[in-house]
C-alpha cells in the first residue's frame, strides 16, 4: 500500500546490538547508501574493546550512530530520532540518548528473560511504562529472518548472522532508499559463495518488504539530498583519508612511501588500507614492536624515502626515544597518533585528545617536533598531506594527531584532483661540491643526501653535532647554539602555513571558542546556532599546534574571553596560557565520548553570561 | 672517461678511513676489527657510496664515525631495526650493523631475532666482550655466571646467552665466529659473511682491556689457543691441538674429543656448513674452558643456508600488485568507486 512521504531535514539513528551482531557493517551500509543518495552525513562508531564481549551484556554493546540530512551536517548528532536495539542491553546503553517521542525499533527476541537479566533489568522495558512517551516498533527479527531462509538449508546459527540485513532492509524502506548499493556490496563480500549472497539479499529484501506490507507506518520519511558545494563527492572514514593523504604526498613528492607500524587500536586500519595499495610502490612493514616500527622508518628516511609510522598513545610513548633521534638527525618522517582514552591501556576503543602534551613535550632533552591535527574524517587527508609536506620540506619528524572519533567516523568528502594538490619539494643535496650535512638554508633546513649519492658519504648520529659538519661535538657553546637553532627551525614552520584566522563568526566579539582536532564539528554547529540566536561568539580551529600559526596572538586579543573545549583535562589550554599569557578557560570532557553540541552551547552561554 | 677510470680503479683500505680521531681506549680490540673491516672493504665489490654502517650504542657503536661510507650512530639496541627499514626500502645497498653484546642481546634482543628470521641481506658484526664497557663495567648478557663486576660484587647470578645458539634458534641463515686477535681469520670470515645472501651474523670475540681484560685469552693466547680452539673448514675433519693430534668424533649425537692415535681421521666429524643439525651441535660447544673434559670453542662459519630475502619478497609483491592492477593512479584512489556529483 502506498504511504505518505514525510520530509525530514535531518535524522539521527543509532544502531546497537551485541558486538557480534554486525552493527558496524549495518551502520556503514546505511551510511554509504545515504551518502551516495546525496545526503550530508557524519558517523560515530562506538564499540567495545573486546572482540566478542559476553553476549547480551552491556559491556558487549556495539553501537553505530549517524546523522544524515538535506542540510549541512557536522556531527553525528547529540540525541537520536531512531534507536535500533537488537537486545535489551543495547537498549539499556542507548536509551538515554533517544529524543523524547523518538522511535525505538527493537528485536523482541533480544528481550527474553535471560536477555533482561543479563542487561540488569528487573522488568521488561517493552512492557512497563518506560516507552510510554515513545513510538515503539517491535519486530521479532530472529523469527522473521529464520522464516525468510526456512528453505535455504542453512543452519540456525548461520541464518541468525544475517539478522542485521533484515533491520537494514526495514530502515531502507522507512527512509525510502533503494537496496542496490547494499546488494552490490553483498555480492562482492561473499563473492564465490552464492548461497550466502542469496541468503543475505533475501533477508535484506524481506526486511524491506516487511516495512512495505506491515501496518507499522502511516508514513515513510524522505530526507532529500543536501545542497553541498558543487563537485564530486565520496564517503570516507578518517583512517582511510589519512592513508590516502600519505599516498598522495608520496606521489607528489616523488618519494616512495615506507610505512612501518605495529598493530594497535585505533590506528591499525591505516596499515590495512596502505597494504592494499602496493601498486603505488608503497612498502608496508609490520614490525615486531612499536620501537622497531619507528626505527625502521628512520632507516627508510635515511635511505631517502617518505617514512611514516602510526600508533596510538601507548605506542607513541614507546617511540619517544627514537623520535628524539629523528629530531636530532633532522630527517623527514611522519608519526601518526590516532589518540584513544588513556593513560596506559586506558580506553582502547574510546576517543580522547589527551596526547597533545605528550606530542609537544614527550621526549628527553630539548626536542621540539611540529604537530599537525586533523579536525574531521575527511580532513585527515589534508592534515596528513600537510604533515608530510612539512616533514619533507623542513627536514623534521612531524607528529600528526587524529583520534578514535574521526579515525572511525565518516563523512562525505569533496575529494581533490591530484593536480590541484600543493607541490612537495624534497631538500635533496646537490651532487657536486662539498657536502656539509648540517649546513642550513634561510629556513634553517639542511640538505638531504642519501646513500648511493657518490661523494656525499657522511655519518650522522644521536650525539650532539657540530654546526654544519655534523661531527660529534661536546663543546658547550656549540650545544646551546644547536639546541637553539633546532628550535628556531621548527618555529619558522609557522611562516609556511596559513596565518590564524576565524573559522566562523565575527572577527571581534565577546567570546572565542578555540578548538583543535575532532571537536570541530560540534563547535562549528554550536557557534553557528548561537550566532543565529544573536550571540557574538566565534570559532577558531587550530590545525598547527606546534608551532602555533602566526597572528594567533592578535586573534585571541580580539575577544573578551577565550574558551577551549577539549576531550582532556586542559592540554591545549596549558599551551595557550603558557605561550600567550591569557586567562583562557577550559571546557573539559574526559568520558571517552565526544562532546555534544548542547554541551558546547551550554558552556558558551554560561561563559558569556559571566562576562 | 674519468668515470670509467673511477669505476675500474680499485679502492684501498685507506679510502675507507675518515678524518675523525679514533677514540677507543688504547689497546682495545675494536682497533683490530676496524682495521680488518677497512681492509676487506675494497674486495667486496660494492661502491663506497652504496655502503652503509649502522650502529646502536656502546663502545663498538662508535664504528660508523670511522668508516668513510654512509653511516648512522643511532640509539641503544635499535641498529637492527633501523637497518631493517633501510634495507627494505633500499635493497641494493650493502648494509652493515655494528653492535655489541649489550646492544644486540640485551636492549636490542627483540629486533635481533626478528631481523634474523626475516633474513634481510645485511651483515651483523657482534662485538662480544662480555661486559658493558661504555657504562664502565657492568656484567652483560654474555658474561659468565659468577662474574664479579661493579653491579655484581658477589658475582652474577644471570645465566648467559650463547649468542650463536640464540641466532640459530631464530633460524639464522649464516652464523660465524672469529676473534679480534686473529686478523687473518677475521678477514676470511668477514669476506664470507659479506658474500652470504641473507643475514650474516658474525660474532667477534673482542677484548675489553679496561673492564674485562683477558676474557678470551685462553682462545687467543699462543700458549693455549691451539688446544682450546677449533677452526672450522668446509669439508675438513674437525681437528685441533698443538700437534693437530685431536679431533671431534660423533658418538651417536654426542660429540667427543678423541686422540688421532685412537681414531682414524676418516672417522672424524667432517664439517659441513649446510648441515643444520650439526651446526646446532657446534653451537653447543660452549663449555667453560676451566672445566675438565670440555670441548674446544669453534671458530669460522658454523652454518650457511640459502633462503629467500625479505626485501626481495617485498619487491616481488609490489611487482605483482603492479602487474595485476597497473601502476597506481592517484586520481583513481582519491575518487574511489562510489562517487556522486553535486551540481
Amino acid at each position: 500500500m502506498a504511504k505518505e512521504l514525510e520530509e525530514k531535514k535531518e535524522v539521527t539513528i543509532v544502531f546497537a546490538g551485541d558486538s557480534g551482531d554486525g552493527i558496524q557493517l549495518t551502520g556503514t551500509q546505511f551510511t554509504n547508501t545515504n551518502a551516495l543518495f546525496g545526503n550530508d552525513i557524519s558517523t560515530f562508531p562506538n564499540y567495545p574493546a573486546e572482540i566478542r564481549a559476553p553476549q547480551g551484556t552491556v559491556a558487549g554493546v556495539s553501537g553505530f550512530q549517524l546523522q544524515f540530512g538535506s542540510i549541512e551536517i557536522s556531527t553525528p548528532g547529540d540525541t537520536c530520532d531512531v534507536l535500533v536495539a537488537m537486545n535489551a542491553a543495547a537498549f539499556k546503553v542507548n536509551f538515554a540518548s533517544l529524543k523524547k517521542h523518538g522511535t525505538v525499533i527493537v528485536n523482541t527476541d533480544g528481550f527474553s528473560a535471560r536477555n533482561l537479566k543479563l542487561a540488569g533489568y528487573e522488568s521488561n522495558p517493552l512492557e512497563d511504562h518506560t516507552l510510554d512517551d515513545y513510538r515503539t516498533i517491535q519486530i521479532d527479527v530472529t523469527k522473521m529472518t529464520r522464516s525468510a531462509l526456512v528453505d535455504s538449508g542453512m543452519g540456525k546459527k548461520e541464518i541468525d548472522r544475517s539478522r542485521n540485513m533484515f533491520v537494514l532492509g526495514f530502515l531502507y524502506y522507512m527512509y525510502n532508499r533503494n537496496l542496490k548499493g547494499t546488494e552490490e556490496f553483498i555480492k562482492q563480500k561473499f563473492a564465490g559463495k552464492p548461497e550466502l549472497i542469496d541468503a543475505n539479499i533475501r533477508v535484506l529484501k524481506a526486511g524491506y518488504n516487511f516495512g512495505d506490507t506491515s501496518e507499522i507506518f502511516t508514513s515513510r520519511y524522505n530526507v532529500k539530498a543536501a545542497q553541498l558545494k558543487k563537485g564530486k563527492y565520496r564517503n570516507i572514514m578518517g583512517n582511510q583519508a589519512t592513508a590516502l593523504g600519505l599516498i598522495a604526498a608520496s606521489q607528489k613528492s616523488g618519494l616512495d612511501l615506507f610505512y612501518g607500524s605495529y598493530p594497535i587500536t585505533p590506528a591499525s586500519d591505516i596499515l590495512h588500507e596502505l597494504a592494499r595499495h602496493k601498486n603505488f610502490g608503497v612498502k608496508t612493514f609490520q614490525a615486531e614492536d612499536e620501537i622497531a616500527a619507528v626505527c625502521s622508518v628512520i632507516g627508510a628516511s635515511f635511505g631517502g624515502k617518505l617514512g611514516v609510522t602510526a600508533s596510538s598513545g601507548p605506542g607513541i610513548a614507546l617511540k619517544g626515544e627514537a623520535l628524539g633521534l629523528g629530531m636530532i638527525l633532522e630527517l623527514p618522517m611522519v608519526v601518526i597518533n590516532v589518540q584513544r582514552g588513556g593513560p596506559s591501556t586506558g580506553l582502547p576503543t574510546k576517543t580522547e585528545q589527551a596526547d597533545l602534551l605528550q606530542a609537544a613535550y614527550g621526549r628527553n632533552g630539548e626536542a621540539p617536533i611540529p604537530i599537525v591535527a586533523a579536525k574531521s574524517p575527511s580532513d585527515c587527508f589534508d592534515a596528513a598531506y600537510e604533515a608530510c609536506k612539512i616533514a619533507i620540506e623542513h627536514m623534521t619528524p612531524v607528529l600528526f594527531l587524529s583520534d578514535g572519533y574521526i579515525a572511525n567516523g565518516s563523512e562525505p568528502w569533496k575529494f581533490p584532483q591530484s593536480n590541484k594538490l600543493k607541490e612537495i619539494k624534497p631538500k635533496a643535496a646537490k651532487k657536486e661540491g662539498d657536502y656539509l650535512p648540517y649546513k642550513r638554508d634561510e629556513n634553517l633546513v639542511r640538505d638531504w643526501a642519501i646513500p648511493g649519492q657518490k661523494g656525499l658519504e657522511h655519518r650522522i648520529g644521536g650525539l650532539e653535532k657540530e654546526a654544519e659538519t655534523g661531527n660529534v661535538s661536546y663543546d658547550p657553546q656549540n650545544h646551546e647554539e644547536m639546541v637553539r637553532v633546532r628550535a628556531e627551525k621548527v618555529a619558522k614552520i609557522s611562516n609556511s602555513v596559513p596565518d590564524a584566522s576565524i573559522d566562523f563568526g565575527p572577527e571581534k566579539g565577546d567570546l572565542l571558542v578555540l578548538g583543535w582536532g575532532s571537536t570541530f564539528g560540534v563547535i562549528k554547529t554550536a557557534v553557528k546556532d548561537l550566532n543565529e540566536e544573536g550571540l557574538a561568539v566565534s570559532h577558531l580551529h587550530l590545525r598547527n599546534l606546534l608551532p602555533f600559526p602566526n597572528k594567533l596572538a592578535e586573534v585571541l586579543q580580539n575577544f573578551k574571553k577565550v574558551i577551549i573545549p577539549e576531550m582532556n583535562n586542559g592540554q591545549l589550554l596549558s599551551m595557550i596560557r603558557d605561550e600567550f599569557l591569557i586567562d583562557a578557560k577550559g571546557i573539559n570532557k574526559i568520558q571517552g565520548v565526544p562532546f555534544s553540541t548542547q554541551e558546547i552551547k551550554a558552556a558558551i552561554k554560561e561563559n558569556i553570561a559571566t562576562l | 672517461m674519468s668515470e670509467v677510470k673511477e669505476i675500474t680503479e680499485k679502492l684501498k683500505p685507506k679510502d675507507f678511513s675518515t678524518d675523525q680521531d679514533v677514540r677507543w681506549c688504547p689497546g682495545c680490540g675494536d682497533y683490530s676489527i676496524l682495521k680488518q673491516v677497512q681492509s676487506v672493504m675494497p674486495d667486496l665489490g660494492h661502491k663506497k657510496e652504496d655502503i652503509v654502517f649502522i650502529s646502536g650504542i656502546g663502545c663498538s657503536s662508535r664504528f660508523p664515525y670511522y668508516m668513510e661510507t654512509y653511516g648512522m650512530h643511532s640509539i641503544h639496541g635499535r641498529a637492527t631495526a633501523i637497518a631493517s627499514g633501510l634495507k627494505i626500502s633500499r635493497p641494493e645497498l650493502s648494509v652493515w650493523i655494528v653492535t655489541g653484546d649489550g646492544d644486540a642481546l640485551s636492549i636490542g634482543g627483540n629486533h635481533l631475532i626478528h631481523l634474523i628470521r626475516r633474513n634481510l641481506d645485511v651483515n651483523i658484526l657482534l662485538f662480544n666482550n662480555e661486559i658493558y664497557g661504555l657504562t664502565k663495567g657492568q656484567y652483560s648478557p654474555t658474561s659468565p655466571e659468577g662474574k664479579i663486576t661493579k653491579s655484581t660484587p658477589m658475582g652474577s647470578v644471570d645465566h648467559p646467552f650463547n649468542p650463536l645458539k640464540l641466532c640459530l634458534g631464530a633460524d639464522s641463515t649464516f652464523i660465524a665466529r672469529t676473534m679480534d686477535r686473529d686478523p687473518k681469520h677475521q678477514r676470511e670470515v668477514l669476506h664470507k659473511g659479506s658474500q652470504h645472501v641473507g643475514t650474516s651474523m658474525i660474532e667477534i670475540y673482542q677484548n675489553c682491556n679496561v673492564f674485562n681484560d683477558g676474557a678470551f685469552e685462553v682462545f687467543t693466547d699462543k700458549s693455549t689457543k691451539a688446544e682450546e680452539t677449533l677452526f672450522l673448514e668446509q669439508d675438513e675433519p674437525l681437528i685441533f691441538g698443538k700437534e693437530a693430534d685431536k679431533g671431534i668424533w660423533l658418538d651417536g649425537s654426542q660429540p667427543k674429543v678423541v686422540s688421532l692415535a685412537d681414531v682414524s681421521k676418516n672417522d672424524l666429524w667432517v664439517h659441513n656448513e649446510n648441515d643444520k643439525f650439526k651446526a646446532q651441535l657446534l653451537t653447543t660447544f660452549f663449555d667453560n674452558p676451566a672445566e675438565p673434559e670440555h670441548l674446544p670453542r669453534p671458530f669460522g662459519v658454523f652454518y650457511s643456508e640459502d633462503r629467500y630475502r625479505y626485501e626481495d619478497a617485498v619487491e616481488d609483491q609490489i611487482k605483482e600488485a603492479i602487474d595485476k592492477k597497473g601502476k597506481g593512479n592517484l586520481d583513481e584512489i582519491l575518487s574511489g568507486k562510489n562517487v556522486w556529483t553535486v551540481d
